[in-house]
């Protein structure tokens, strides 16, 4: 039987596919602050903090990256709820996108932290700035440089990886696929047109890094 | 009729892990034989083969795990390959693990001194003879630790092969949760299970890479 390929009822639904879109640059861009925030907060817990304190955040990044997203996400969504904890698909796909992102920022962070040299700690000291203010300037500006690569591509691949929350009924680009793929069953058609879309999405992330990162860095 | 979740289901989870790590099996060879050949077509003085395996590389990685998974799992029919969730997953993941292979292993490639080649050439060896006694057995030592790195990703990614209906340990979990009504119980035992696969693994290359670093 031959199979004739054909996009234009793929291309009729471009308002679903649209909405999807939509839904899942919300989602990486709030997973994206949120895990950031996460990220510096338990790096700088890790790196400075008290023996206990790096005991629980070492044991967060281990237990989050050694198991799927998709657990997690289940674990969530579908496990929360015998406590009582009942979270719609959206709130829970988010808080599941921040918890795992958190841990790679935090192990990312941690390692451009690590890499400023304590001579330019004592410096900043020396000079009288605060603790804070030798956070901010002598250490933290450095290593985000130092670091910038390695998140942007996290960041991309969470913008992928956001594709899972479809399993919980998020309505994400994914998700919308598998709308329009059950409406016209142009099944093929529909997850190559999604997979261009994404494709579309990774480069403009990408560029919108490299931007970024000219912008912060190197134009001063 | 609920039933409960108890020990025969851990036993039962347990047992559909061997699923998930068949599959990590077959992906990394698969992913092995195609990621060699696109690390090598990386660094190769020939600028359409590395263009070409740039590109494949940048699609592969620009695009979802999910969407490989389904546009192959329903496009392979379409060229007369009739495919069931096990082949559709193993070749998804060994088209994945390609281009992050290539990848790492072009690192690994590109870490061995410009020097070690034209030693090599001085010796009279030809280009393939270089890579395949000077260049690869030195670039081994390196690309290790974020290959063994890599196979953690590949192990919980299989997890999404769930979603095309092949049972491994994660569409078993589901079933399980479905059965018992206990989806928290269930769903950590499938973590500690995944954990306890990939946290060995985990410690394994980041000792190997320690040792690696003092060794330089």
């Amino acid at each position: 039987m031959k199979y004739g390929l054909q996009f234009r009822d793929v291309f009729a639904a471009w308002e679903s596919i649209l909405e999807g879109v939509w839904i899942t640059l919300l989602l990486s861009a709030v997973a994206m602050v949120g895990g950031l925030v996460i990220g510096i907060a338990c790096a700088a817990a890790r790196v400075y903090g008290p023996a206990w304190l790096r005991r629980i955040v070492g044991t967060y990044v281990e237990v989050i990256r050694n198991t799927p997203l998709l657990v997690q996400l289940f674990l969530i969504f579908f496990g929360l709820p015998s406590f009582g904890v009942r979270l719609d698909g959206l709130t829970a796909a988010i808080i599941a996108l921040v918890i795992n992102l958190g841990a790679y920022t935090t192990e990312i962070v941690r390692a451009g932290l690590e890499a400023v040299p304590k001579a330019q700690v004592e410096a900043g000291h020396s000079l009288g700035l605060s603790g804070l203010q030798v956070f901010r300037y002598v250490v933290m500006f450095p290593a985000l440089k130092a670091m910038f690569p390695a998140l942007a591509s996290q960041f991309v691949l969470l913008m992928l990886a956001t594709s899972v929350v479809s399993q919980i009924s998020v309505e994400d680009l994914f998700h919308a696929a598998s709308i329009v793929q059950s409406r016209t069953f142009r099944d093929f058609e529909v997850y190559t047109v999604i997979g261009v879309l994404y494709l579309g999405l990774a480069f403009a992330f990408r560029g919108l890094f490299a931007g970024i990162y000219y912008w912060a860095f190197v134009r001063r | 009729m609920i039933r409960e979740f108890g020990l025969i289901d851990v036993m039962y989870l347990i047992a559909a892990a061997r699923w998930t790590l068949a599959l990590t099996a077959t992906a990394f060879i698969g992913a092995s034989l195609i990621g060699i050949v696109i690390a090598i077509a990386r660094i190769l003085p020939f600028a359409p083969l590395r263009w070409l395996s740039a590109a494949y590389i940048h699609i592969v990685q620009g695009t979802p795990l999910l969407v490989w998974l389904f546009v192959i799992f329903f496009g392979l029919p379409l060229v007369g390959i009739s495919v069931n969730p096990w082949l559709a997953a193993a070749t998804a993941f060994s088209v994945y693990g390609s281009a992050f292979l290539g990848e790492i292993w072009r690192g690994a490639l590109v870490s061995i001194a410009k020097t070690q080649w034209e030693a090599g050439a001085s010796l009279g060896l030809s280009l393939g003879e270089q890579l395949r006694y000077v260049i690869i057995p030195q670039s081994i030592r390196v690309a290790i630790p974020p290959t063994v790195g890599f196979l953690v990703q590949l192990i919980k990614n299989t997890s999404l092969a769930a979603v095309i209906g092949f049972v491994e340990l994660t569409r078993e979990g589901q079933l399980t949760a479905a059965g018992t009504y206990k989806p928290f119980a269930v769903y950590i035992t499938v973590a500690a299970i995944y954990f306890a696969m990939c946290f060995p693994l985990s410690q394994w290359s980041r000792s190997i890479e320690r040792k690696l670093d003092v060794a330089r």
